[in-house]
């Protein structure tokens, strides 16, 4: 099997007197896709604010590409190639969607304070080629008619898409979506499903995913881990997770 | 004993006795906060008009021919009181209510124009050179042999520690055994679901700048009779020095309000008595930005989790 | 209350109220405290203040009895005539004809002194003074959503850098200008260094409290800052070493007018220093707007949108913040040089929290983040209570109240701020774009 590339051991969060997470293992492969599922208030959210830095973890380890990360900023993480999009979509609303895309490209870009007064050729060159990328990725997810418009009036299904080409123009090695599938319609969903597989093929990522839609998650993950409460119930290929009886009974069986 | 442990406790009397009035006004400070989670900017200067009325009923029974110092006492505190609750309620229903659910700075913004405002309307009504008024309670205890530096307990110091006292308990008794406490309490754990449970949360609001206030003019009252001299512009650095208390305490806790604002008191005496007078702001505001740095939730007050 | 009709009267928030009004205002403005020998007296204020009371509470008395069918009134007024901010025409589009207007606008500010009175100039050079700090202070507060409280500490930090290297070390207006403002950007970037992770409503607390401190620190240490008397005899800026005094301080030196063998006056220094703040304010005009089209200030409103998300893109926050405090620094550092040369003297009372206050009404005003908004908004701070006198008394007062109905009707400001938006430039995205305004929401409702 190739390399793994992300890897929690003994994962815990606490609040206070709540176990958010307990003992939570997970792994992914480089080029993977994998899913998390679980019934809502699982902790699955909570897994994913301790993976990308935003809670530090009360317990536990997570290494990404060989490197200690639970204690890390959250920016740091994303600087390593690890961004997500999050639940309730956050875009900066009233800039327009192209600068969502430039805005993301930060880091890659001639920040140089005296460059950019003077506008020196390296910086027109860096701000050149930040635009190309931009233009590029909002080709890919269709949005290239909107690039002018205020990121907050595009639809709902639109901004989702801008969420995820936002993540992409950091040139990520992981890409984590937080239910990207939730308040789509079936064609957008069939739209995304190809979107995620494209991305994993020509763009090299591998993708960490949190879905309730069951139809996307068998279809398109190498491996699920189904979580319950806090705590893994169950993980292994789409096949092996549908027939778990565990799975049956808590999750799926009572759909 | 030696004659630094007089000096000692001196420093530490004066410190409690400031410390205790800063505990009075950081309170209005922690309540606001722990409930609509903003900076009532202007609070130091509800605690200026406080002293302010407080000056006026003195002057003006004095005039009368009333002589007794309860009296006196008394009706300062009442009509204070009643006056600078007004203040509070009518500054949270202008300058903040409307600005319920907008962004924090835009509310600390607006409260700063509150307090630059009230500052100047007392200026400009009660004019901007210091008003003096000789001491209503004189005297005290000393302690200590004659010749040597002695330790004294002013009578007035005693007035304030017992003020504080009662008040501070008439309080706590108030917010855990009154219906109105209890729906305070619920409002600073969620305000939002208080709301849905039915109880009028913007009452309980108004309450709690009632209250905050109520207890600024206790302060003005006894800080005004402690220190005889007052002007339109005490009220912006006792509002900091209380709302460094309430920090230090740990914001929206209403004993680390108590606990804070008397360790800034002693803080501040230690200072001015060791060191020198000039220094005891910087070291207040020092203390400010530390206890921020690096426990930002005070010493008695929870963390705070952020929601992503 | 939300049940009752447009018509009814509201009796009893109006008596409610009115009481309200008299019980702030009888104690307060209704007497008048004052000491006479040692003893505290008090007495009925003037008849007009009681006349002023009445007033106040019938016009209270009134406005909540009625106050349904006014805001029914109100709200009809707004439907039928809605008012739309007010946003200057935008010139994006054409750069020749920006550019014409601009050159016409800077001729015109740099000529104009010439024609006018000394005492004009000089109101003029300290709006200058205003508009740079109001632009700095913009950058943090506008830009960067920090609210700033003690801005004015970098500006003392600004003038006491000239004050004290010229007088310790005769460093002139010219190499201490450069200094003045790194010396400001240096304590901006160290003090914000560590304050800059906490929220946003502390911060300004701990700003503020940073500002009262370097005010207090340079009025106790006597013995360099010269405490609360201040220093002066701080020189004037001087034009390729050409002074603008009668006589030359020192040997060898020609004056300004003698170099060019004109007759001596004044008004050359006024105008002198008018069209060095002038430079100055271009200057920072410039930067900003470069600073607006770089990463860094697309970062700033993105962070003020969302950090969250910044974060889960890699923009490191604090350094992002840093930066906006340390250049907004920077500015109030160079005000501050200009503001000692100007003045020739300064003190720890040019320095006080109000003064952070009335740059920061000057921001609110103009509208946070709008550059135009806030040059017109300094402006207007400095030069009207010139024109009215009276006015000057309740200066403060006003900008108090000014700052809280601002954040009520219009938290923007004036002037709302206008970015300039990057443009995809190929693609002919226009034409394409309105009919996918109808196309969308179909396609939605499947």
């Amino acid at each position: 099997m190739s390399q793994c590339l992300l890897e929690a051991s003994d994962l815990s969060m606490r609040f206070g007197g709540l176990l958010a997470v307990d003992q939570m293992a997970l792994k992914v492969r480089k080029g993977e896709i994998v899913s998390m599922i679980g019934p809502n208030g699982a902790g699955k959210t909570t897994v994913f604010n301790c993976l990308t830095g935003f809670y530090k973890p009360t317990g536990g380890k997570i290494i990404f590409q060989g490197r200690a990360v639970e204690k890390l900023p959250g920016f740091t993480i994303a600087r390593l190639g690890v961004v997500r999009t999050f639940q309730n979509v956050r875009l900066f609303k009233a800039m327009t969607v192209l600068e969502n895309l430039l805005v993301a490209q930060h880091r890659h870009l001639n920040t140089g304070l005296l460059a950019g007064l003077f506008k020196t050729p390296s910086f027109r060159k860096s701000e050149a080629e930040a635009m190309e990328r931009a233009a590029y990725w909002l080709d890919k997810v269709g949005l290239t008619e909107f690039a002018n418009r205020e990121a907050g009036n595009l639809a709902y299904g639109q901004q989702r898409r801008l969420e995820i080409a936002r993540c992409m123009v950091t040139d990520p090695q992981l890409l984590m979506l937080d239910e990207p599938a939730a308040g789509l319609n079936p064609n957008e969903t069939r739209e995304l499903d190809k979107l995620i597989s494209d991305l994993r093929k020509n763009h090299g990522v591998s993708v960490l995913l949190i879905e309730h839609d069951m139809k996307l998650v068998m279809e398109i993950s190498d491996r699920i881990y189904v979580i319950n409460q806090g705590r893994p119930l169950a993980s292994g290929t789409p096949e092996a997770v549908r027939s778990h009886p565990e799975v049956i009974k808590a999750y799926l069986g009572e759909s | 004993m030696p004659e630094s442990a007089y000096y000692f406790i001196q420093q530490l009397l004066n410190g409690l006795t400031v410390g205790s009035t800063y505990a009075l006004i950081a309170i209005g400070y922690t309540m606001v906060y722990g409930i609509i989670g903003m900076i009532n900017f202007a609070h130091g200067e509800i605690y200026m008009i406080g002293s302010y009325v407080a000056f006026a009923v003195l002057a003006g029974l004095a005039l009368m021919g009333v002589d007794s110092i309860a009296l006196m006492l008394a009706a300062a505190f009442i009509i204070s009181i009643i006056i600078t609750s007004t203040y509070g309620f009518a500054v949270e229903r202008v300058a903040y209510r409307p600005l319920r659910n907008s962004n924090r700075l835009i509310a600390l913004i607006s409260a700063i124009g509150m307090s630059i405002f009230l500052q100047n309307y007392v200026r400009i009504a009660q004019g901007s050179r210091d008003i003096a008024m000789p001491s209503l309670i004189t005297g005290g205890w000393t302690f200590g042999p004659a010749d040597e530096f002695n330790v004294t307990l002013s009578y007035m110091q005693v007035v304030i520690f017992i003020i504080t006292f009662i008040t501070m308990t008439l309080l706590t008794l108030f917010i855990s055994k009154s219906r109105m406490g209890r729906a305070c309490r619920a409002c600073a754990e969620d305000l939002g679901m208080t709301r849905l449970l039915g109880i009028n949360t913007n009452q309980v609001i108004s309450l709690t700048f009632i209250i905050g206030a109520a207890l600024a003019a206790v302060a003005g009252v006894l800080l005004g009779l402690y220190y005889g001299v007052i002007n339109p512009y005490i009220g912006f650095l006792a509002g900091l020095k209380a709302f460094t208390a309430a920090v230090l305490g740990g914001i929206g806790s209403i004993p680390g309000a108590v606990l804070g604002g008397l360790i800034l008191g002693v803080t501040e005496a230690f200072t001015a008595g060791y060191f020198s007078s000039e220094y005891k702001d910087v070291v207040a505001f020092s203390l400010l930005v530390l206890i921020l740095l690096f426990r930002p939730s005070g010493i008695l007050g929870k963390p705070e989790v952020e929601k992503v | 209350m939300n049940s009752q009709s447009s018509t009814t009267l509201r009796w009893f928030p109006a008596f409610m109220a009115t009481g309200a009004l008299l019980l702030l205002a009888v104690l307060m403005l209704g007497v008048q405290l004052s000491t006479e020998n040692t003893e505290l007296v008090v007495y009925f204020a003037a008849s007009e203040r009681w006349h002023l009371i009445l007033a106040g509470a019938v016009l209270v008395f009134l406005v909540q009895l009625f106050r349904n069918p006014i805001s029914a009134f109100w709200q009809g007024a707004k439907k039928h005539n809605p008012l739309s901010p007010f946003q200057l025409p935008s010139l994006d589009d054409n750069k020749p004809l920006k550019r014409l207007l601009i050159s016409f606008v800077v001729a015109g500010l740099m000529v104009w002194p010439f024609f006018v009175s000394r005492g004009a100039v000089d109101l003029a050079t300290l709006a200058l003074i205003y508009v740079m700090l109001g632009l700095g202070l913009n950058v943090v507060v506008g830009l960067a959503g920090l609210l700033d409280l003690g801005y004015v500490g970098f500006y003392a930090v600004g003038a006491y850098s000239y004050a004290l290297l010229s007088q310790y070390f005769g460093l002139d207006f010219w190499s201490c200008l450069l200094i003045g403002g790194v010396m400001a950007a240096i304590f901006g970037f160290i003090l914000g260094f560590p304050v800059l992770r906490l929220r946003g409503d502390y911060l300004a607390i701990v700003t503020l409290g940073f500002g009262e401190i370097i005010r207090i620190l340079l009025n106790n240490l006597t013995s360099i800052t010269g405490g609360p008397n201040g220093i002066s005899q701080i020189p004037k800026p001087t034009l390729f070493g050409l002074e603008f005094s009668r006589r030359a301080k020192e040997d060898g030196n020609v004056p300004f007018h003698e170099f060019f063998g004109i007759d001596y006056s004044s008004g050359y220094k006024v105008i002198f220093l008018y069209i060095l703040a002038l430079l100055l304010v271009l200057l920072t005009l410039y930067i900003i707007n470069r600073l607006l089209r770089m990463p860094i200030g697309r970062a700033w409103e993105a962070l003020r949108e969302d950090d969250i998300a910044c974060r889960s893109l890699g923009l490191n926050p604090t350094a992002i913040k840093l930066s906006a405090f340390t250049i907004g620094a920077a500015f109030a550092g160079f005000a501050g040089t200009f503001f000692a040369a100007r003045q020739g003297f300064i003190s720890p009372e040019s320095f006080t929290f109000i003064e952070s206050a009335i740059i920061l009404a000057i921001v609110v005003l103009g509208g946070m983040g709008s550059q135009m908004g806030v040059i017109l908004a300094a402006v207007i701070m400095t030069v009207l209570p010139e024109f009215a006198r009276e006015f000057q008394e309740y200066r403060m007062l006003m900008f108090g109240l000014m700052m809280v109905l601002m954040m009520m009707w219009r938290p923007e400001g004036l002037m709302p701020m206008k970015r300039p938006h990057l443009k995809l430039k190929d693609h002919q995205s226009d034409k394409k774009d309105d009919a996918s305004v109808n196309r969308q929401p179909i396609a939605e409702s499947v």
